[in-house]
């Protein structure tokens, strides 16, 4: 009796590590099966993006004449030319975000405030040009805007003008442009947010007798604030790097950090300048995303999965 | 549910908050409204509304040798990337979402990276490696550079899909014997097939709206679409783009719609 219970008793442990080992030998086998699905996408983005940009920082190390040296960062000091690209950067990349604040904000409000059916339709005004091709949004701005365009000949022929107003090939018009192509990257975000906002916390503000301007201002304002704050940092990073509306809506007046980029290496074959002006871009772009990643938790690509 | 029946604040009290959200809607939607009416002027000026209306920018557009062949280029390169894009982006969507590796934060951070990293480090860094291995101007170049943009939307798309799937389903008909395989293929793929095909038509567009890298390593015989619009708009504006524009929005109308279709199937 005891001898048989004993060895049911040792038979059940060796079969008890058997199965141990099996479930690890499966466990293995699924996840290698896993990173084998994994792996030709990890593959093609290491190559194409990894790879090539580590080769541009190890270049950006060194001058032209082969020595490793801070020279091709040292101009972003030195030469004046850069130090404008910066500040016409940086004031595009400002004035952008905030027009987007101004404009965004009421429309996503609207949005959360409208029933679904409604919200629904008027959403398709934010989305369409969202999947409307850069290239082409670009052209109607440069044909509504420029000296003989559409706004100019109207007011003209209404006589509030009499000489076109500057309203393309200069900063206004990059302005223009890039709030219309940047809006849906901010308004898409902050509505996604302002859909989970408790309309309890609302209704008990006013129960409480708050006025609906209160109640705006003291609880929807703060609480939709996170989703604000998601949406400014995606437009205000991709505003850093943006190109194709700078280049053909800046007139070659409103140099922005992309197209100088353009230019050094395209133009000038500078590719120790160039991939230096990209390193910084891409430390600038990731240093904002962590700094809001640390602040708020939350990712910035989200705005691709909420269109 | 809607929060007007809620809130004691009456539609006319947010008559302002409708008309300054109009106006932006407006906004948003205006260009491209005028560049499709323009499309069908009948003068080489650009005026609004037009006087007389053809379709002579439409022939001048399918009777260009040079148009065509870029369309030509951009298409193809739209249909092999989605292609791609949409195997390899559901392979790697479906390991994510087994939760089964670790370092899926390194992961999921490595598949996005392009949605993040500058388009302009990752034109010039593409142009720089084809350079070396001699894919600039090549079909093949091109569709990898777009497979690597397209490949976050795919992910992102079919991952939601997959969020919302049961995958005790396809562990049921791995026990009842079926392999690995004709699970997926039988019980997985069949559920979320809309969110596949959203995917697909994501990675489509976004290849053929696909400017700024195509600008780098497209040229000669490949000359994508949008390259020959981007270098047209340099010089001058020619009312030809405002046709090929329209074609462009239409093509956005439609494949948007398709997909919001098939996500609703879901």
């Amino acid at each position: 009796m005891s001898l048989a219970s004993a060895s049911l008793d040792h038979a059940s442990r060796r079969d008890g590590a058997l199965n141990g080992d099996a479930l690890n030998a499966d466990a293995r086998r699924e996840a290698r099966g896993m990173l084998a699905l994994l792996s030709p996408g990890l593959f093609l983005v290491f190559a194409v993006i990894i790879v090539p940009i580590g080769w541009l920082f190890w270049l950006s190390l060194f001058d032209e004449s082969g020595q490793l040296s801070a020279a091709n960062y040292a101009r972003f000091f030195e030469q004046a030319s850069y130090i404008k690209t910066f500040v016409t950067t940086f004031k595009v990349a400002f004035t952008v975000t905030g027009a987007c604040i101004l404009l965004g904000y009421p429309l996503a409000y609207m949005l959360s405030q409208l029933p679904r059916r409604a919200a629904s339709i008027c959403l398709i005004f934010v989305v369409l040009p969202f999947w409307t091709s850069v290239l082409v949004r670009t052209y109607a701005w440069l044909v509504i805007l420029q000296r003989k365009g559409l706004v100019n000949t109207w007011l003209m022929d209404l006589g509030v003008i009499s000489q076109p107003l500057p309203l393309a090939n200069n900063f206004a018009g990059v302005v223009i442009g890039m709030t219309h192509i940047m809006l849906p990257f901010l308004v898409l975000p902050l509505y996604a947010s302002m859909k989970t906002i408790d309309v309890d916390c609302l209704r008990a503000g006013m129960n409480l007798g708050a006025s609906p301007a209160a109640t705006f201002r003291q609880i929807f304002f703060p609480l939709s604030l996170p989703g604000l704050a998601s949406g400014v940092v995606i437009v205000f990073v991709l505003c850093l790097g943006f190109f194709v509306t700078p280049a053909l809506m800046g007139g070659g007046k409103v140099i922005m950090w992309a197209m100088r980029m353009e230019q050094t290496t395209s133009l000038y074959s500078n590719w120790g300048a160039g991939a230096a002006l990209g390193v910084v871009l891409l430390g600038v772009t990731l240093a904002l995303l962590g700094l809001f990643h640390w602040l708020l938790g939350a990712r910035a690509t989200g705005v691709w999965s909420r269109r | 549910m809607s929060m007007e029946n809620a809130l004691p604040i009456s539609h006319r009290q947010r008559l302002w908050l409708y008309a300054l959200g109009g106006l932006v809607m407006l906004f948003l939607i205006a260009p491209s409204v005028i560049i499709v009416i323009m499309s069908f002027s009948g003068s080489s000026l650009l005026e609004f509304p037009p006087q007389e209306w053809s379709l002579r920018w439409y022939e001048s557009y399918f009777g260009s040798l040079e148009w065509r062949d870029a369309t030509i280029v951009s298409v193809k390169a739209a249909v092999m990337t989605a292609i791609v894009a949409t195997l390899l982006g559901t392979a790697a969507a479906y390991a994510i979402n087994a939760r089964t590796l670790r370092l899926t934060g390194l992961i999921n951070a490595l598949l996005t990276a392009s949605l993040i990293i500058p388009v302009i480090l990752i034109g010039i860094g593409t142009f720089f490696l084809y350079a070396r291995i001699g894919l600039n101007n090549t079909l093949t170049g091109l569709v990898i550079a777009h497979t690597v943009q397209a490949l976050p939307l795919v992910v992102l798309t079919v991952l939601s899909g997959l969020r919302s799937y049961d995958m005790n389903q396809e562990m049921v008909a791995r026990s009842l014997g079926a392999n690995r395989f004709s699970a997926f293929f039988q019980v997985t793929m069949p559920q979320i097939r809309f969110s596949i095909v959203s995917g697909a038509l994501f990675a489509f567009i976004t290849s053929f709206d696909e400017v700024v890298v195509s600008l780098f390593i497209s040229g000669g015989e490949t000359t994508t679409l949008t390259r020959r619009m981007f270098n047209a708009l340099r010089d001058q504006i020619d009312p030809t783009i405002a046709a090929i524009s329209t074609c462009l929005i239409v093509l956005s109308i439609v494949l948007l719609s398709a997909a919001q279709l098939f996500g609703r199937g879901r």
